[in-house]
């Protein structure tokens, strides 16, 4: 009787668990199936058409994206690393590193909308960067921090440390242990960490909604201080405020492509992590 | 972490650089303070917190109660957790408890890869799949309302809660298990009596961090919880929650006016209240290293 209980929770436990992978497959078909009829080559490769949803495509939206990101890895990524590296290599057991480490936790749990409107405040109003592409890579380098944070602390943490013992034996100084030892061999993990990180920063849209995004610009932005199309955006403003009778088959249609770029992201980062795991020889 | 070093000027560089964090949080809870609270010198914290109707841009007599998207965010965010913490803690057992390392191996990415699934995609398919469907379930004209959006949301939380409670369970010594079976107990018996005792603590810090999670979910609720004013009534009424009334909003509102201070005061409320669940969620992990 007992058993019999017990097994049933147990297929219970798995039941659910499976519906949870399941659930990642359901999304994917069906937004494939609902974006399919849009779903072309004109569709990626030519800009958007605002007369005539169906004859253009959406490389703005890709390369706003692109651009996006770049800007992340240039800004949010190496100030993430580099307060990882502090915690793991400078820090000493105080209250500074205590209270450091308590603004990353809440960094991580702030809402996005509420990143938004300190973007909007600060760098588009009193900064006077205006709604523009680096307002955007701003508010979303604050976002990816703590994520690139969390990630690089463990890439760290897991070199060995006899190993940084041996290179300071050697008369290194801290920096240049750092620099040779160290990063080279938490590199695999922090590249991953910020790859999975920056995937899910390009499926933010709350605080591109209010910092800076455009549904319809001519070409490509040409400055920071441009606007810019995104891919989540798009996404939103074809979903919600389009009359077009075929916009929401072009809105799954731009999901594909984002959930494409974001799932791809994420799982080429997984990959290369379990691949230098296996590899690794400490 | 490692302290065998000399004196460095690089440390300085580093510290400095690792206090762009610190700034980044007090500069949001500064901005949304001054802007937000400036609110208050107009609209008694009465009015906001308890008046019933948000009617900014009303022709004559303005009124800023929050009750009714209030509403909208408790009931969302309740039901979403109502629906989130059986199914994540469920997900956790298995992996930590039950699931072949195999499994595992497969099953934990995969429930890791729903959080990088961005939510306007997650809004999209409530547009377009869950809201028919669930109005076709209840007889409904019209499906965008509080129960499809907290369902969306509960998808959305479901990694966070399932990893961080998954972490908590693996993180139980393995003589606690052999202890309890040792004892004659059955597996469930051992999970029950003596794993998820053990893990209370990191358990109720992973469905805090979730419900912050929930709490501040904005794409959802914007594009299926209907987007209505009027205080709900029901789980099946059309809603605002607060997060969704300052997407809306902010755009179309004058820089520097009460309505701006206004939804500066909205997003403060939301900052703390994450603020608040975080700091419970560390206390509790703290609480628990220590003991």
């Amino acid at each position: 009787m007992v058993r019999r209980r017990e097994s049933i929770y147990f297929f219970l436990f798995r039941f659910v668990a499976y519906v949870a992978v399941g659930f990642l497959v359901l999304v994917v078909l069906l937004l494939v199936k609902l974006g399919a009829d849009a779903l072309s080559l004109t569709f990626l490769t030519k800009p958007w058409s605002h007369r005539d949803i169906a004859s253009g495509g959406i490389i703005q939206a890709i390369a706003g994206s692109f651009y996006l990101g770049l800007g992340i890895v240039v800004v949010g990524v190496p100030l993430g690393v580099a307060t990882a590296i502090y915690l793991v290599e400078y820090s000493r057991e105080n209250v500074w590193k205590r209270i450091i480490e308590l603004a990353i936790q809440n960094l991580a749990s702030v809402p996005s909308v509420v990143y938004g409107l300190f973007g909007f405040a600060v760098f588009v109003n009193l900064l006077r960067f205006g709604s523009s592409l680096l307002s955007a890579v701003l508010v979303l380098s604050m976002m990816v921090m703590p994520w690139v944070i969390t990630a690089a602390v463990e890439a760290l943490k897991s070199v060995p440390r006899r190993w940084r013992e041996s290179s300071l034996a050697l008369g290194a100084s801290r920096w240049s242990t750092i620099r040779r030892i160290v990063l080279p061999a938490a590199m695999p993990g922090i590249i991953t960490g910020s790859i999975i990180g920056l995937a899910r920063a390009l499926g933010e849209t709350a605080p591109i909604i209010i910092v800076g995004a455009t549904f319809y610009m001519n070409g490509l932005p040409t400055s920071v201080f441009d606007k810019f199309m995104t891919l989540p955006y798009h996404t939103f403003i074809l979903a919600t405020q389009h009359a077009d009778p075929k916009a929401p088959s072009y809105a799954a249609a731009t999901a594909v492509v984002l959930i494409g770029l974001t799932f791809c992201m994420s799982v080429g980062a997984m990959v290369l992590r379990t691949l230098y795991r296996r590899r690794r020889e400490w | 972490m490692f302290r065998l070093y000399r004196f460095e000027k690089s440390r300085y560089v580093f510290t400095a650089l690792a206090t762009v964090t610190v700034v980044c949080l007090a500069g949001i809870f500064f901005f949304l303070a001054s802007v937000g609270l400036g609110a208050f010198r107009q609209i008694s914290l009465r009015e906001f917190l308890f008046g019933l109707v948000w009617n900014p841009t009303a022709y004559g007599s303005v009124s800023w109660g929050i009750g009714a998207l209030l509403m909208g965010t408790v009931l969302v965010s309740v039901t979403a957790l109502v629906v989130a913490v059986p199914i994540g803690l469920a997900v956790a057992i298995y992996l930590s408890e039950l699931a072949s390392p195999r499994a595992r191996e497969f099953i934990k990415p995969a429930v890791e890869m729903i959080s990088s699934i961005p939510s306007v995609v997650l809004g999209l398919l409530g547009l377009l799949f869950f809201a028919p469907l669930i109005a076709r379930l209840f007889g409904l004209t019209n499906a965008l309302n509080a129960l499809t959006a907290a369902l969306l949301v509960a998808i959305a939380a479901l990694p966070t809660i399932a990893s961080i409670c998954d972490d908590a369970l693996s993180s139980v010594p393995a003589r606690y298990r052999e202890a309890s079976l040792a004892l004659g107990a059955s597996q469930w018996e051992t999970i029950r009596k003596a794993v998820l005792p053990a893990a209370k603590s990191g358990l109720l810090a992973g469905i805090l961090l979730g419900f912050a999670r929930i709490i501040g979910e904005t794409m959802i609720v914007l594009m299926v919880a209907g987007n209505s004013v009027a205080f709900p009534r029901s789980l099946l009424d059309p809603v605002r929650p607060l997060a969704a009334n300052i997407a809306i909003e902010i755009k179309e509102v004058v820089i520097g006016s009460l309505h701006w201070q206004a939804l500066f005061a909205i997003g403060l409320m939301l900052f703390m209240l994450t603020f608040i669940l975080n700091l419970l969620a560390d206390v509790l992990v703290r609480k628990k290293l220590k003991a």
